[in-house]
């Protein structure tokens, strides 16, 4: 301080209070930044990068799913997915979509759901289009500096070359929901995840689940990514296992193919050898591809409304009543009980009806079929020698036999659902479910495969399943290799069996009902059905269930084809069986596939039979 | 060149100070639009700014060669229109920027420049004048020892520009003024004890939200006026006790009347975790970009929260925390150094002055500068709550940059001596 003293004593004073002052402050904030920048630099070095590298999961591809023969039947493609940040601040995401929407193709709909989305997981990064195509992504790359909330993720997408051949059977995926979240077998999931909703990828969706990875990219402050998509770090996705199924690709392609076009119904097809599922097929059907990235609601609003109900999966969660295909167990039962015999005849032969109680019961060929044996009505299908024969048994009999038989149980196939079958366990039924109690004659409707039986189509392939191994049938199963202990034993000895088959294979023969679908190479012994159902009077169920293998050797598989409102079991469902049968058999012996394949297309077609001497 | 320095007398170091931190100002203006996002509002800031440094540079070569006689005898009309602006602008000001809530400039064509920084240099210089009016002659004591009552006067004439900036609002600004006001009383020699008795209304605020703090508070405050009783007459000791009392009750109302933003940065500044999306962003993005930079930093323009935008206000208020991450320590403590070589020089030229008008202008810009400087960097480490308040010379701002440079020729000007 060089002022002069005389001018202002106390200056500098005052200015050594001030420099002592100014020192202090600039001690305290010397301190507080060598604290910050020297002795906490770490923690927030790190606190840096986290700060702008922010971790996104990569997506696993789930593990590849194979037929018997190596097809692949679900697989994965590189797919984009075009997701959106969570924004604190109000209105960005409904402008964002508003723009987006006329750009990339969104319906409002679509943008109310995902709106409602963005309201209940607000700090969720919303996925605006799971599967969005090329030209989306194209466009939206195009766009980028408009859009710098929203994303193109790249990885794995499910998909099903097979698509609508394979539906009903392999499920699809989706996102895991809410609920699942909650659910003891998804503790291990997060949201955002892909599971599997239906079928073989929700049965076996612990081994097609991957492990996600993990990916950072750098984002500024606002969330926008900066850097590649591709990101920095990467802890790389363990894809989930590969899994391989009983299912013949081909055959499920096949039956897809035969199946009456807008009629709808199931083809089950068993390996005899160990109950394996060959094929499960359902129709109408749909294409699990488009739920893969999530379901444009429009198409999802049209697949629950469709009166075919396309996601109804007939073969194992369908009941019907099934018809004439169900003689062979009341035959099983009368055999068992010793109420008849193979030769037998029945006393009153048939005239087309029977009188009874006060009513008449009509047989299917009102001109009669005259007196015939047991093997001979199988043949036949006559309604009069079953309704005699169920007289036998009484309806108590029939009832505990039928129960023990398993009929109104599931068959335990490893799928996510699958319908028991509907058999009256006692007399009480009647009146539990009518309200009235069960009449005498009520015999005589269930010995044709009538009244209250329903039974899904893979509960009938399995009954028959069961008959072609002599009497006991283990669970089917769609995974190879998957245990299944014969836990369906319709208490039948061999001998029986072989008289019951003996029926079957008559079926195809001269003057049998399914003689148009006999086959060139293949034994086929089956029975049709035509089941009367409360869904139209006019118009019944077409039922056929077959076993086949070469001429002279055991049945190597069981068909079973039920046709919704196909009136003629013989006339539609046994075509459909014996050319899926067909079709298989031929593919496994080595002979070439024919388009032509029964006794019928070869008659239309004026090709040479000579099978059945033409 | 020694001519030069020659003509400034002894304040070559304090204007090469000045000199380097604008030009380091502008550098890291230049920083902060070297970003991964580019945004339009950084977009040649730097070149702006160097533009007022140069209109800044041309006013303070013109204000050197000013009379000292004719700067004091401007002080008065200079206050009375700088309060008029202020006025006219809670009317017709207009807001900017990240600052759009507040009416703190004034549009004059495509010029906009904010009064508030006008009104701070003229009431330094009228304060100056009152003060050094006090005092008849140089080297001569008060004629009368300080009353508390004398204080009103000083009081006022501070208080007016302050009210008029609280209103824009412009929190920072204002204590920029208590800045000022408290300064240069102090260098008036107004007795410690009524300086506190000044801000204890401001304590009395603070600690009112706890009752047991506030009635420790007022035994304590009443105790001092016991012991300073004979300095104090009677209805000043009533006046300060009446005044905290009341501050202390109606402290809940005032706090109620705050705006919900000042609210919040009051109590993030208590626990800036309280509120990390909104109002604790400032602070938790400020320190973890100053406490990444470490010892040397992350280099010239490559700071990363700087860079993904994660540092708000990085080229105004927040200029300091982008050096901080830049630079690391080291950056810190050479601009910490040349404020504290440019204050202490201030002091120095302050207690070396040969008028008291010079002398009391000197320390108001000392009170200013060093208000500026300590809540400024202060705020970005959390040691004061996130007011917008600019670091002078190196924060982007026009006016503010040619105000500091008018600021800095006064305080050249003032303490040459004739």
């Amino acid at each position: 301080m060089n002022a002069p003293k005389s001018f202002d004593p106390g200056a500098s004073r005052r200015a050594g209070i001030a420099v002592f002052g100014l020192m202090a402050l600039f001690g305290i904030l010397l301190v507080a930044f060598f604290r910050l920048q020297v002795l906490d630099s770490n923690t927030y070095r790190l606190r840096s990068d986290s700060n702008r590298l922010r971790p996104f999961p990569v997506e696993a591809a789930r593990g590849a799913v194979f037929d018997r023969d190596g097809r692949v039947v679900a697989g994965s493609a590189p797919g984009y997915s075009v997701q959106m940040f969570p924004s604190t601040s109000p209105g960005l995401m409904e402008a964002t979509l508003e723009r987006l929407q006329s750009l990339i193709g969104l319906d409002d709909a679509s943008v109310a759901q995902l709106l409602e989305r963005a309201r209940r997981e607000p700090y969720q990064s919303l996925v605006v289009d799971g599967d969005a195509d090329f030209g989306v992504v194209s466009i939206l790359e195009e766009h980028r500096a408009e859009f710098p909330n929203v994303v193109v993720q790249i990885g794995p997408k499910r998909q099903y070359q097979a698509a609508r051949a394979v539906s009903h059977l392999m499920g699809y995926v989706g996102e895991i929901t809410s609920e699942e979240l909650e659910q003891e077998r998804y503790t291990e999931y997060a949201r955002g995840m892909t599971v599997g909703k239906e079928g073989v990828e929700r049965q076996y969706e612990a081994q097609l689940q991957g492990k996600r990875g993990l990916r950072y990219s750098e984002v500024d402050a606002l969330g926008r990514v900066v850097s590649s998509p591709l990101g920095l770090v990467e802890q790389a996705p363990e894809p989930g296992a590969d899994i391989h199924l009983n299912l013949d690709l081909d055959l499920m392609e096949w039956i897809h193919h035969i199946f009456p076009d807008s009629m709808r119904g199931a083809v089950v097809a068993l390996d005899v050898d160990d109950g394996g599922v060959l094929a499960l097929y359902s129709a109408p059907t749909f294409d699990p591809n488009a739920f893969v990235g999530g379901i444009d609601p429009a198409e999802w609003a049209s697949l629950n409304s469709d009166p075919g109900q396309p996601l109804f999966n007939r073969a194992v969660v369908g009941r019907y009543p099934p018809g004439s295909t169900w003689k062979l167990a009341v035959a099983a039962i009368g055999l068992q009980l010793g109420l008849v015999e193979a030769h037998e005849h029945m006393p009153r032969a048939c005239t087309g009806s029977m009188f009874y109680g006060n009513r008449t019961f009509r047989c299917w060929n009102e001109n009669g079929h005259g007196s015939l044996d047991l093997i001979g009505a199988i043949q036949q299908s006559c309604n009069v020698y079953f309704y005699q024969l169920g007289l036998r048994i009484g309806l108590e009999q029939l009832l505990t036999s039928a129960n023990d038989m398993g009929f109104a149980r599931q068959c335990g196939i490893d799928l996510p659902s699958e319908s028991p079958g509907v058999f009256p366990n006692g007399l009480g039924f009647w009146e539990r479910r009518f309200g009235y109690r069960a009449r005498e004659t009520e015999v005589l409707s269930l010995a044709i495969g009538q009244g209250p039986n329903g039974q899904t189509p893979l509960g009938i392939a399995q009954f028959y399943l069961a008959i072609g191994r002599g009497g006991k049938a283990p669970a089917p199963r769609i995974l190879r290799g998957a245990d299944a202990s014969e836990i369906w034993d319709i208490g039948m000895p061999p001998e029986h069996g072989e008289i019951l088959m003996e029926g079957l294979r008559r079926v195809f023969a001269p003057g049998g009902t399914a003689y148009l679908s006999s086959v060139e190479h293949w034994d086929l012994m089956g029975k049709s059905g035509t089941a009367q159902n409360a869904q139209d009077p006019d118009r019944s169920h077409a039922w056929f269930a077959a076993l086949a293998g070469p001429r002279g050797k055991p049945p190597e598989i069981v068909v079973v084809g039920l046709v919704e409102l196909g009136e003629s079991g013989s006339a539609v469902a046994a075509p459909l069986v014996a050319k899926s049968a067909d079709y298989l058999l031929r593919k496994r012996h080595g002979i070439p596939t024919d388009t032509i394949q029964t006794l019928g297309e070869h008659w239309l077609t004026g090709t040479p039979a000579p099978w059945a001497g033409r | 060149m020694k001519a030069l320095f020659s003509r400034w007398a002894l304040d070559g170091g304090f204007v090469l100070a000045l000199l380097a931190l604008s030009a380091f100002g502008v550098a890291m203006i230049y920083s902060t639009s070297q970003l991964n996002v580019p945004s339009p509002i950084v977009e040649g800031a730097w070149i702006r700014q160097l533009v007022w440094l140069a209109l800044g540079l041309g006013a303070f070569t013109l204000l050197t060669r000013v009379s000292g006689n004719w700067i004091e005898w401007a002080s008065i009309p200079a206050y009375v229109l700088a309060v008029l602006l202020l006025a006219v602008t809670l009317v017709v000001g207009t807001g900017r920027g990240t600052a759009a809530g507040v009416t703190s400039f004034l549009q004059v064509g495509s010029f906009r420049f904010q009064p508030a920084e006008v009104a701070k240099i003229a009431t330094i210089l009228a304060l100056a004048r009152l003060m050094a009016s006090r005092l008849t002659a140089p080297g001569h004591r008060p004629q009368r020892p300080w009353q508390f009552a004398d204080l009103l006067t000083p009081c006022a004439l501070v208080g007016l520009p302050l009210a008029l900036v609280l209103l824009q609002p412009d929190l920072g600004t204002a204590m920029a003024f208590v800045g000022i006001l408290l300064a240069v009383l102090f260098w008036a020699e107004v007795p410690m004890t009524y300086l506190f008795l000044l801000v204890s209304p401001g304590i009395a605020l603070i600690v009112s939200f706890n009752t047991w703090l506030f009635s420790a508070y007022m035994v304590a405050l009443i105790g001092l006026l016991y012991l300073r009783r004979s300095r104090l007459y009677a209805f000043e000791y009533m006046a300060v006790l009446v005044f905290n009392l009341a501050v202390g009750t109606v402290a809940r109302l005032l706090w109620e009347s705050l705006a919900p933003y000042q609210r919040n940065r009051v109590l993030v500044f208590l626990d800036p975790s309280l509120d990390p999306r909104e109002a604790g962003y400032h602070l938790i993005q400020s320190k973890v970009a100053i406490g990444s930079g470490g010892l040397t930093g992350k280099g010239f323009t490559l700071g990363t929260q700087k860079r993904f935008n994660f540092l708000p206000e990085q080229h105004t208020d927040f200029i300091f925390a982008v050096i901080g991450e830049e630079f690391g320590f080291l950056g810190t403590l050479a601009v910490l150094v040349a404020f504290s070589y440019v204050l202490f020089r201030l002091v120095g030229m302050a207690a070396g002055a040969n008028t008291h008008f010079a002398s009391f202008v000197l320390f108001g810009i000392f009170g200013a500068w060093i208000t500026h400087v300590f809540v400024n960097t202060g705020m970005t480490v959390g040691l004061v709550p996130v007011t917008g308040i600019p670091l002078p010379f190196l924060s982007y701002g026009g006016s503010f940059l040619l105000m500091c440079w008018v600021a800095a020729a006064l305080s050249v000007r003032l303490a040459r001596r004739e």
